[in-house]
């Protein structure tokens, strides 16, 4: 029994993980490896790769900085009332239950050229959808509740009995933070950061409607692979899909170090 | 540091406003955007644009094929679950660390491998296809791609509430004379239960939400493999945004009825 | 049921933690397996339920091996420390389950339940769910439930250590009453000599995987078998020069013996309270602390520091004071044995006389 068990885990595993890994990689090399290298050396490959980094960066730095904010404004801020805390806090799962294609009509809807607010930025040249700030939103909206939702539950768990002690000891709210607060949820804001890395380097959906998909201007990383699926150019779509592959296994080995500090502490 | 600025209270106040700010236009705003703009013609216009055969017909199809996903994932994982916790074999910490993996790699990458391992010139398309089954391109393909993305979920839930099972409840059973079989069904499936809702439901709500992996396996025949998200890809690329978004609204509510319920039973479960 | 257990033996690893147990129990006793934490006593309770299969040694129940038996054939009760009751299942649930694994007859079931429920005093909870029920509730569910289908032989896995000191004592007394009435062999495990005296009709006193000694309370008190024993049961002061107190100068066959003396073989007063002066000697009184119904006694005798207890009735020593000080009997051990020892002075011939 046991050992049919094990041997069934095995096989869902390989058929759905790790033989599409391989075959992957083979599809990469398929032309050898100068084909690989030859894919990844297009001016639109380079330059929907650093779109992507781009993103990235300003997604994370973002969602970084705000997230843990309200993480701790929902966890701390007793300046809200608890209702008002209660309902933020379910308004914050929201993006989880969108779809990312949606998540993008949103903001084609709101900011796109055809409504009241993008024409007024179109007017003072500031271009969002169909360019990268719209690319960035719609990211920003996707990856809102990661951080969030990384902080709260180790706040929650340290409880306010520290930071008091802390301030009986004459310490002001901005030295509790740094020197009691910020060494319990470090670990979890290390965690929430690679998940919004990880989320944002391979969001498609949202992006993929929001930019247009717009050769050398703003295509990214994974809208590229579709492009090129599209073209039937599938040694290309796999050399750049395993580019990304290789990112997101490193970021998945960074959550399991991170993951193992956070339960030490 | 000057830290007399720092307690300034219209420092306090200001950074506070600022990041509720941020919080209600980033997320309230784009989606109380939606049902607006989708409600603001009437009900007629709503319903008239819900009423395209092909739009209702994919949302039905993609509720179809995301159950059957969930449903697989929720047997797959359940025994996923049990086998990583309870069993010692070789491979163990690996198959534990790429469970997590369909979730860190891009949807649209998870697709693409989907697309090579079962498309028409791959082992697999050509086994089936001799057989007489289309793979790729057609409905199995999206069921694949939706079980792929979500598989982490119902495996994820299970685990804590098996590693925090108290072993002795199984030993109790034992000594009251229930066999194997029966302990399992009566004693230890009951506390995965929970587990198994939830991470269903989570894997429901996303299955009907994936885009990424179904646009590049899907067909998209409409009535056929054109799922709901993908529906509404296509019609804001036709510069259709207003049927884009009905069905946009319809899948939206069925996804917070969804998050709801979760919350619920997850409560449920904390006041225990 | 007759249990006996001949030469168990188990490691976990490379810890031994049962070495060549040997024992019977007759069939209605209430035993309890007392000793320190890690010292083995549980896994001789899990290798009788079946919970764990010994590297060596045979279990015998009824004069049948049944060392094959798995934990559903053994006909056992099994109490576990944190009761592990199923949390999904109500109160009656719980009880029942041991039943509907029997195919019992659905009134059968019923009327054995409430039976239980009434006999545990749980009238009324019947459809709660454990989350709802105080710890010692939870104990007479699991007690319930491991009644329920009638087992041959009881076993507790530190049933109290979950519970309030002060509803312990009660439980205890329950306990007792409940298993005399019901008549069924149990072996409860625990670390507390109070409970174990209190409540067993034998002790048997586990340590380091081994069987130190099995008798009743008294027997167990009046003559520890080892040193361990000795120190375990009852309070004691360790003496390293026994042949310093008077008395004792000749501690017997052995040298280096250690001495271990308990409180109440200590007498201490002033110089009218005792008949028999000769056989005392003087000490100094270090520390007096008032222990509610009685005082614990410090006092020095030359190297040594005693302690004893004193009625509230006698006369309040002070701290500093000089007192008479009888040791009545000491229990003497080194490496290779123990015995006890009566203070020699006290069966002077001479005391006759007085």
């Amino acid at each position: 029994m046991r050992r049919l068990w094990i041997t069934l885990t095995w096989l869902v595993f390989s058929i759905l993980i790790l033989i599409p890994l391989v075959v992957l990689t083979t599809g990469a090399f398929d032309e050898g490896g100068a084909g690989f290298v030859q894919a990844l050396s297009r001016p639109e490959a380079l330059h929907a790769l650093m779109m992507t980094g781009l993103i990235v960066l300003v997604v994370t730095a973002l969602n970084g900085i705000f997230g843990i904010m309200m993480g701790i404004y929902l966890v701390r801020g007793t300046w809200l009332s608890r209702k008002l805390r209660q309902l933020f806090n379910s308004i914050v799962d929201l993006p989880y239950a969108v779809s990312p294609v949606i998540g993008g009509l949103m903001i084609v809807l709101l900011l796109g050229p055809d409504t009241v607010i993008g024409t007024f930025f179109e007017q003072i040249g500031f271009k969002v959808v169909y360019a990268f700030p719209g690319m960035v939103i719609a990211t920003l909206f996707v990856t809102f509740p990661l951080m969030v939702r990384e902080v709260m539950p180790v706040l929650q768990e340290i409880g306010t009995d520290q930071e008091e002690a802390a301030s009986t000891l004459g310490a002001y709210s901005w030295r509790t933070f740094w020197q009691v607060t910020w060494p319990s949820i470090r670990w979890a804001v290390i965690y929430g950061t690679i998940l919004t890395v990880a989320r944002s380097l391979g969001e498609f959906g949202a992006v993929l409607v929001v930019s247009g998909n717009i050769i050398n201007k703003t295509q990214t990383a994974t809208t590229l692979v579709y492009q090129d699926m599209e073209n039937f150019n599938v040694t290309a779509a796999n050399g750049v899909a395993l580019v990304l592959a290789v990112f997101s296994i490193g970021l998945l080995l960074l959550m399991e170090r991170a993951k193992k500090r956070k339960e030490v502490l | 540091m000057n830290s007399t600025l720092l307690r300034h209270k219209g420092w306090t106040w200001g950074f506070r406003t600022t990041v509720l700010l941020y919080f209600l236009i980033l997320i309230v705003l784009p989606i109380a955007g939606v049902y607006v703009n989708s409600l603001s013609d009437g009900w007629t216009a709503f319903v008239q644009n819900i009423g395209d055969p092909i739009a209702w017909k994919a949302v039905l199809l993609t509720l179809k094929l995301a159950l059957t996903a969930t449903i697989i994932n929720a047997l797959v994982g359940t025994m996923a679950a049990w086998v990583l916790v309870r069993y010692e074999f070789p491979g163990k910490s690996l198959l534990n660390s790429i469970v997590d993996l369909p979730f860190a790699l891009p949807t649209a990458v998870g697709g693409l491998m989907i697309l090579v391992l079962l498309g028409p010139n791959s082992i697999v398309g050509k086994a089936a296809a001799s057989v007489g089954l289309d793979l790729v391109f057609h409905q199995p393909a999206i069921i694949v791609a939706m079980v792929f993305v979500t598989f982490p979920f119902v495996i994820r839930a299970i685990q804590p509430l098996l590693e925090e099972l108290d072993r002795s409840a199984e030993e109790a059973s034992y000594t009251l004379g229930a066999s194997r079989t029966r302990t399992f069904f009566h004693v230890i499936l009951p506390a995965m239960v929970p587990g198994i809702l939830s991470g269903a439901m989570l894997a429901f709500s996303r299955a009907l939400a994936e885009f990424g992996a179904v646009v590049l396996v899907a067909g998209n025949i409409p009535g056929r493999t054109l799922t709901a998200s993908v529906y509404i890809f296509g019609e804001v690329e036709s510069d259709n945004e207003a049927g884009a978004a009905a069905v946009s609204i319809l899948l939206l509510t069925l996804s917070f009825i969804i998050l709801w319920l979760i919350n619920l039973v997850q409560t449920r479960r904390m006041s225990r | 049921m007759h249990v006996e257990v001949r030469h168990l033996d188990k490691h976990f690893g490379q810890f031994h933690a049962v070495q060549d147990v040997s024992f019977s129990i007759a069939k209605g006793h209430l035993i309890g397996l007392l000793g320190p934490s890690g010292g083995g006593k549980t896994s001789i309770l899990r290798m009788l339920a079946g919970l764990e299969s010994p590297d060596s040694g045979e279990i015998i129940f009824h004069g049948k091996a049944v060392n094959h038996l798995p934990p559903q054939e053994r006909e056992i009760g099994f109490v576990f420390q944190n009761y592990a009751l199923f949390k999904h299942m109500t109160v009656f649930d719980n009880i029942a389950f041991g039943l509907k694994v029997k195919k019992t007859r659905k009134e059968a079931i019923r009327d054995r339940v409430s039976e239980l429920v009434e006999l545990t005093g749980l009238s009324g909870f019947e459809h709660r769910y454990p989350h709802q029920l105080s710890g010692g509730q939870r104990q007479r569910v699991a007690f319930a439930r491991a009644l329920a289908p009638e087992p041959q032989l009881l076993l507790l896995d530190e049933p109290f250590a979950a519970i309030d000191a002060k509803i312990r004592q009660e439980l205890r007394t329950w306990l007792r009453e409940l298993i005399e009435r019901v008549g069924i062999t149990s072996i409860f495990v625990t670390h507390d000599q109070d409970e174990a005296i209190e409540v067993a009709d034998e002790i048997m006193i586990i340590n380091g995987g081994r069987l130190e000694q099995k008798g009743t309370p008294w027997d167990i008190y009046k003559q520890p078998s080892t040193p361990f024993v000795a120190s375990f049961i009852g309070e004691s002061t360790i003496v390293d020069e026994i042949g310093q107190l008077k008395g004792f100068e000749q501690p017997g066959a052995a040298d280096y013996a250690r001495a271990l003396i308990r409180p109440e073989y200590i007498e201490i007063g002033l110089a009218h309270e005792f008949r028999l002066l000769s056989a005392t000697e003087k000490g100094t009184v270090k520390h007096m602390h008032f222990r509610g119904s009685q005082w614990m006694v410090e006092v020095e005798v030359g190297a040594n520091r005693l302690i004893t207890y004193r009625s509230l009735e006698k006369d309040t020593l002070e701290v500093g004071q000089e007192v008479h000080v009888l040791v009545h009997r000491a229990y003497l051990f080194n490496d290779q044995e123990s015995w006890i020892a009566e203070n020699a002075l006290k069966a002077d011939p001479l005391s006759v006389f007085i």
